[in-house]
């Protein structure tokens, strides 16, 4: 036997090879936002087709809603908001809105809901969809024309991938979190390193992680490129199988879904866990990272024009001078949240920084937990006392928020932002603005110090 | 049916790309595909207070005719928004030359008829070279044999069997999908009930 994790998933999906070369695989399982969906169902509209299974789709608000009410907080995110509820009424899905207890953001939404178990094939329109490979399930984002032919057929038009294995061996130090593990893995195999590949990771430094943060680990390989990640399934996966609204109703056996000890993959890079540090991206790709304790590049440190070109624009945009201190990097704003870092154990750990600490002078702290139900356990830990006591703004309402700035949550033109998202793209927070990303224990680092800083100086 | 593919092409070198550049967030607050145009590159193209940066490559003759792009690596990254490709047809981009795309952009290209053909980096640099050239020559891309013109430049492309079938047809896939219905439906009777996901409304 020497089959991938990933082509097992493939296989038993497959539904029929295609004569141009492509196959069709099918969806056991389909999410949807407000801003990607609205144009397939008006494609579905325009061709007189209906939803193939309405059960297999779950619609969230989660992209464009305001986290500071329940209310949007303008007429045309209303629009979108709206016309999701009323595409999901007519077709009859499910829809978790505004004010639902189960509502947040769709990737935190899922695994509390116990809608994802190994063995799976889930879609959704968007990139980070990546992160149900924690669960030894095959996930990935799609376009809009892909939601409405999701809608329509059930299945997609598919090529299989070829594979990469990240195997991150040894223990990594205190301080050092699934975040700093996926952006050692990013500045090592590099922003476009995975395109074209299914990637599976591996190791003791990634077994030993709990579910949350395999999700992380899992949920930024996208930034790498991968189409798909993923993670065997074992005993911690089937732990946190448990005690969810969906858990029993459904189950995927057929298959071990591990790699067998034979498999051999395309690709394969091997990373000793004892080697990484806390990170924070200085760029504006998600592969521009250093050590905290490092300077930002100069010059020097590249020998191609096109380098040096790219570095200088990113040190421009960034505001930055060459071989400057990473801690030396002031900023203004602290960001926690997103599908990449706002669940309760990031919320934990960020607060283990913040209790007993002040935000520094200057310094706007958010925080938005990932999900409703998120913040409500939060608030019964104690966390949000702790988040609010330090100067952190407790936002009542889960989304996206600052992560993409699709709401009024929007950095202005050269505000610096430690923040725990997936993405510091040029103008991604905002136009002009400019982000670090970091683990959710170094923004709460930052935010007291006013400045980047070291986590493992906060006993 | 389209098989060759013919323009004035623009030098974009910049690696990364993503699709946050290329649509930024505030265009997407929308329920149509249409009125794009003006958000493509909007950051890139034009300034703080509306003004067409001179410096960038698209505002100026003759690039401004444009319809092909050279681009620098990994173009597409990031975020899902097949609106991104949406803008880039509305603002006449047929085609796309570099030396690699982040999948899901690939996947919605295809879906729009946006060509984008995969060639060395040796030669991507020399197209760039090509299409720097103020004389605003064509290039040709011909989807059948797989090559692209410049000049005396002759070189092949990468691009799959079903992605260029897909775009000299310029299918729907969603309809000639449904041509496998029943194979759909053999697929789903074979399944376990434990297999049947049902959300909870």
């Amino acid at each position: 036997m020497n089959r991938t994790l990933y082509n097992k998933l493939v296989d038993a999906h497959k539904v029929c090879d295609l004569p141009d070369g492509d196959m069709l695989i099918y969806v056991d399982f389909h999410i949807m936002n407000e801003y990607t969906s609205p144009q397939a169902f008006s494609g579905l509209d325009a061709k007189r087709l209906g939803v193939w299974r309405p059960k297999a789709h779950l619609a969230v608000i989660d992209h464009v809603n305001a986290t500071r009410s329940k209310e949007p907080h303008d007429a045309a995110s209303k629009v979108l908001i709206d016309n999701l509820e009323a595409n999901c009424i007519k077709h009859d899905i499910a829809f978790y809105g505004l004010g639902d207890r189960r509502q947040g953001i769709e990737h935190v939404v899922v695994p509390e809901q116990g809608l994802v178990v190994p063995g799976m094939l889930i879609a959704c329109g968007d990139s980070h969809t990546t992160t149900y490979g924690a669960f030894g399930s095959l996930g990935f984002g799609i376009g809009t024309s892909e939601v409405e032919h999701v809608l329509a057929t059930q299945t997609l038009r598919y090529k299989r991938m070829k594979t990469m294995r990240v195997i991150v061996d040894g223990n990594t130090a205190p301080g050092v979190t699934a975040k700093d593990i996926i952006m050692k893995v990013v500045q090592v195999v590099g922003a476009g390193g995975a395109n074209g590949y299914a990637v599976e990771f591996a190791g003791s430094a990634i077994s030993g992680l709990g579910m949350a943060g395999r999700m992380t680990i899992c949920n930024m390989a996208v930034e790498l490129g991968a189409r798909a990640a993923l993670i065997a399934a074992d005993e911690i996966t089937e732990a946190a199988l448990k005690g969810h609204p969906h858990t029993g109703q459904f189950a995927f056996k057929g298959e071990n879904w591990v790699s067998d000890p034979e498999a051999v993959f395309d690709e394969e890079f091997t990373i000793s866990g004892a080697d990484i540090e806390p990170l924070i991206t200085w760029g504006t790709s998600p592969d521009q990272s250093v050590p905290i304790t490092a300077n930002v590049p100069s010059a020097l440190d590249y020998v191609s024009p096109t380098a040096k070109a790219a570095l200088e624009r990113s040190l421009q945009y960034m505001g930055l001078t060459e071989g400057q201190s990473a801690q030396s990097i002031k900023i203004d704003t602290a960001f926690i949240g997103s599908c990449t870092n706002s669940r309760i154990e990031d919320l934990r750990e960020a607060a283990k920084i913040l209790e007993g600490r002040q935000v520094a002078e200057g310094v706007e702290a958010i925080v938005v937990p990932g999900s409703a139900m998120t913040r409500i356990k939060a608030e019964a830990e104690g966390l949000r006392a702790i988040f609010e006591t330090a100067g952190f703004e407790w936002r009542p309402e889960a989304g996206c928020s600052m992560c993409l700035a699709m709401n009024d949550d929007i950095a202005m033109d050269g505000e610096r932002v430690a923040s725990s998202t997936n993405r510091n793209f040029e103008g991604r927070q905002g136009r002009g603005a400019r982000t670090h990303l970091m683990s959710p224990a170094m923004v709460a680092a930052a935010a007291v110090s006013g400045h980047l800083a070291d986590v493992r100086n906060f006993k | 049916m389209t098989k060759t593919i013919k323009g004035i092409a623009a030098p974009l070198p910049l690696a990364n790309v993503d699709t946050d550049v290329i649509m930024p967030k505030r265009f997407l607050i929308t329920i149509t595909r249409e009125g794009l145009a003006d958000g493509t590159f909007a950051d890139l193209r034009f300034d703080n207070v509306g003004q067409q940066r001179p410096e960038f490559i698209l505002n100026n003759a003759p690039w401004t005719q444009a319809t092909i792009l050279v681009v620098g690596d990994n173009f597409g990254c990031g975020s899902s928004r097949e609106h991104a490709v949406w803008g880039m047809r509305q603002l006449k981009i047929d085609a796309c030359i570099g030396t690699g795309f982040a999948g899901i952009f690939y996947d919605n290209a295809r879906k729009n008829g946006l060509a984008l053909p995969i060639v060395s980096p040796e030669a991507r640099d020399a197209l760039l070279q090509f299409s720097s050239n103020t004389s605003g020559a064509e290039i040709s891309i011909d989807l059948d044999s797989r090559t692209i013109a410049a000049g005396e430049i002759s070189v092949p492309f990468e691009m799959d069997d079903a992605t260029q079938t897909s775009l000299i047809r310029g299918r729907d896939d969603t309809l000639d999908s449904l041509e496998y219905a029943g194979a759909i439906r053999d697929f789903e009777a074979g399944l376990d009930d434990a297999m049947r996901v049902s959300v909870i409304k």
